[in-house]
């Protein structure tokens, strides 16, 4: 704590305001688009989330863009990388969080809902409710098969999400070893084990966009398929997105080590990234254990 | 910004604010951003209170009188929202921002160009959110539980740009959170460890964790909703296997945490405001630390206590209920210690004192209706009351806004660099104090002779008591004009305030002169 000095207060910056202006029309756009969809409307939602969304990218590359060049200027002190890295693991915590909840959604209609509405325990008399209806997990019946036509089956978890669970693991450890590629100051390691990293990510994404096509076209397994089908795309979707964010993270970070970015001492922003990647392939384990396997 | 990539940017903290609108807007400095919180806080607390005004103006007679029963439901749901998330909580963050860098000797947040980011998200997020009164259709009207399936298959269209409001404002108190947790753990001046910390750093501290902890599953909670609505979910539908409890899980686990929340940083100013007119350190520093921590755990387990009418199994209603109760063990702790710094002080009554004293007394009486209501049986005749309305608005009124009103007292001086006007300051509590009691003392009866909340009209056997909370309700709002009226008086003028106007007060803010310069601690100070 005794470097306060030196600790980096940016002046004004017109970064905040823009993504606020961005993040705003993006909220109404796809809020406009929504309710216009439902209602069965022609809607202007679509234009305004796309300019929306630009401007988020912009602003992206422009305050990342900022802050890699403070960093390069070496503004920041360590005391600013130890700010940097409370926050960046603050935001993982909040990030597993939002996990909690649907992982707490499943186990909740898992244990509770399910049995109460097939008639189990103190709460079993809801099974009035739909007195045909009888709880299996996975559910290839639902209380109201008209409402909520079920799915024919499930994804085998020993196919592709096996290979998917197979190449994520693989991933992080590929991202370690880049790791120690860079602190050791071997360029050439480091930039093939991250390239391999960012292909590893690509090659989940693609798996899991073949498994979501079979969701839909063969197993009849959709969003709308009850609550099985809700938890499973819910959660597996909410990982692919972050997949997808990790990925883009890692490609930056390769770009960047191209550029000669990053050494044994400044590497918060590998680091951070590869936190993330780690992250995400903690939450898959959860996924392929508790929505594939179990 | 590629300007401060020159020299500029290594020694530019010497000079003063920007000039013009565009100092607000671009701003990076803990002072503007917490006086924009403030501010913006402010407008909602006004805005929600107009909204609270039309509740009790309908419900001074039996009867509809004034609005729709439909747009009746609109205020309740958009008081409640306003005030939650547009006053309590972006007062409270405005408050960190401004005390938490004096307090611990930093030059500013952690985060400045982020902490910019947090604030501004939720001028955009009301925007949103308030914007839907004006659809065709009617804002939310499901309360600001918005349990399902009222907010999902009854609900209006605009419910989906209230749950991208909730996002906004959920990704703004994260980002805010994190910035706090970033600028105690890791800006604190050389000797400033954690013991040190006033006690407002600390119960911020514990805050901002709830905050990173839950904002998220209300984020999961609300996405929920969005794709029941939207894509054929059935998370809230029993019909494909989900279930409408599930919502009211989720939506508490999140839902208690937060009434914390809206507390602890109150709990935090008013254990700094007490030893100051009391003239005596605080009693027991260590033992609030740990009840504060001990509160911030207890509240990830009560959640269910706001549901035990929904019918969970006997052995969870005596968990929910027990583990309840057990939070009146820490918070008790804290009123002793309050207590206890008062006795034998040399006390004086000035408006931060008056404030905090009343908010111990009447936050005590919140705390005792809320251990009536964690009785699980008592609590299937209260459940929908007027009971938990008055209750509610015990902890918060007195608890959450007063805990405000003293800290915006007590550190206006160091703010504006003026004293406020003493008279005016204690006209504003005793009215704040009077009116606020007319107001939600009377809702303990009519709830417990049955009155059930969030309807329009009522018995007549209500009608007295009803009377007389709409015109303590209509007191108490008027007296917040006067209160806006005091500020702009202080800011404009008045005797100028020393660094430390407060004789008995401690901490590194009164080490700066009054009013704060633009930039405190570019180089930390020592601490003994």
């Amino acid at each position: 704590m005794a470097t306060h000095e030196h600790y980096y207060v940016p002046a004004q910056s017109k970064w905040p305001i823009i993504a606020t202006v961005g993040m705003f029309i993006t909220m109404y756009g796809l809020g406009t688009w929504f309710i216009d969809m439902k209602a069965g409307r022609e809607s202007h939602g679509p234009i305004f989330f796309a300019i929306g969304g630009l401007i988020v990218a912009y602003i992206m590359f422009g305050w990342f863009g900022t802050v890699i060049k403070e960093s390069r200027a070496g503004l920041y002190s360590a005391q600013m990388d130890r700010s940097f890295r409370w926050g960046m693991s603050w935001f993982i915590f909040s990030e597993v969080m939002f996990f909690v909840a649907f992982f707490g959604a499943l186990f909740y209609v898992r244990n509770i809902t399910g049995p109460a509405l097939g008639g189990e325990g103190p709460k079993g008399i809801a099974h009035m409710l739909w007195p045909n209806f009888q709880y299996v997990w996975p559910l290839l019946h639902t209380p109201d098969p008209t409402l909520f036509p079920p799915p024919k089956e499930i994804i085998d978890p020993w196919h592709l999400p096996l290979i998917n669970t197979v190449l994520l693991v693989s991933s992080s450890v590929t991202v370690t070893i880049a790791h120690h590629a860079l602190k050791k100051g071997h360029r050439g390691a480091l930039k093939l084990w991250l390239a391999l990293t960012v292909l590893l990510g690509l090659a989940f994404l693609m798996l899991q966009a073949m498994e979501y096509h079979e969701a839909y076209t063969e197993l009849g397994l959709t969003l709308g398929s009850g609550i099985y089908g809700a938890t499973f795309f819910m959660l597996t979707g909410f990982h692919g997105a972050h997949v997808t964010i990790g990925t883009i993270i890692l490609f930056v970070m390769l770009m960047r080590i191209l550029r000669g970015h990053f050494d044994a001492e400044h590497q918060f922003g590998f680091e951070a990234a590869s936190w993330y990647w780690h992250f995400v392939d903690v939450v898959w384990v959860g996924l392929f254990v508790f929505v594939y396997v179990l | 910004m590629s300007a401060v990539i020159d020299d500029h940017g290594h020694e530019g903290h010497a000079h003063g604010p920007a000039k013009g609108l565009m100092r607000w807007v671009l701003t990076t400095n803990h002072k503007d951003i917490g006086t924009l919180y403030l501010w913006f806080s402010f407008c909602m607390f006004l805005l929600g209170g107009s909204f609270a005004m039309v509740i009790r103006a309908e419900l001074f007679q039996p009867g509809l009188q004034i609005v729709e029963p439909a747009f009746f439901n609109q205020m309740t749901t958009m008081h409640g929202l306003v005030m939650v998330f547009g006053a309590v909580m972006p007062a409270f963050v405005g408050l960190a921002n401004w005390m938490i860098p004096l307090m611990i000797g930093a030059p500013d947040m952690a985060l400045p160009r982020m902490n910019n980011f947090s604030f501004w998200l939720l001028p955009a997020a009301f925007l949103l959110l308030v914007s839907t009164l004006f659809t065709p259709g009617g804002g939310p009207n499901f309360g600001w539980t918005f349990y399902a399936p009222l907010s999902t298959t009854y609900a209006p269209e605009s419910v989906t740009y209230f749950i991208f409001a909730i996002h906004l404002m959920g990704i703004s108190s994260i980002m805010g959170a994190i910035n706090v947790v970033a600028t105690i753990l890791n800006l604190r001046a050389p000797g400033m460890t954690l013991m040190k910390m006033p006690l407002f750093v600390w119960t911020w501290l514990i805050t901002a964790f709830l905050l990173i902890a839950v904002m998220p599953v209300l984020a999961g909670c609300v996405t929920m909703m969005l794709m029941d609505i939207h894509f054929h979910t059935s998370f809230f539908s029993a019909a494909g296997g989900g279930d409408p409890v599930l919502f009211q899980h989720v939506f508490w686990f999140f839902g208690h945490p937060e009434v914390y929340i809206m507390i602890l940083p109150a709990f935090g100013a008013v254990s700094s405001i007490i030893p100051a007119f009391s003239r005596k350190p605080l009693f027991g520093y260590t033992s609030m630390v740990y009840a504060t921590a001990s509160i911030a755990f207890l509240s990830f387990i009560v959640w269910a206590h706001h549901m035990f009418v929904v019918g969970i199994p006997l052995v969870g209603e005596l968990f929910f209920m027990y583990a309840t109760m057990l939070i009146a063990v820490p918070t008790g702790v804290k009123v002793f210690n309050w207590v206890s710094t008062m006795w034998q002080g040399e006390l004086t009554f000035e408006t931060p004192m008056l404030f905090a004293v009343a908010f111990v007394i009447l936050f005590t009486i919140g705390g005792f209706s809320g251990l009536m209501l964690a009785i699980a049986p008592a609590d299937f005749q209260y459940q929908d009351t007027y009971f938990v309305v008055a209750h509610f608005h015990y902890v918060l009124v007195p608890g959450a806004i007063f805990g405000i009103f003293a800290s915006a007292y007590y550190w206006l001086p160091k703010w504006t660099g003026h004293m406020y006007d003493e008279t005016l300051g204690k006209l504003h509590f005793w009215l704040s104090f009077i009116g606020m009691n007319m107001a939600f003392f009377p809702m303990h009866f009519v709830g417990l002779a049955g009155m059930p909340r969030r309807v329009p009209d009522y018995n007549l056997q209500f009608a007295d008591f009803n009377m007389v909370s709409s015109i303590g309700a209509f007191t108490f709002g008027a007296t917040q004009i006067f209160f806006l009226f005091i500020v702009i008086k202080t800011i404009r003028g008045g005797p100028p305030a020393p660094a430390k106007p407060w004789d008995g007060a401690e901490g590194l803010e009164w080490t700066v002169p009054s009013p704060a310069p633009y930039h405190t601690f570019v180089t930390p100070p020592e601490v003994k």
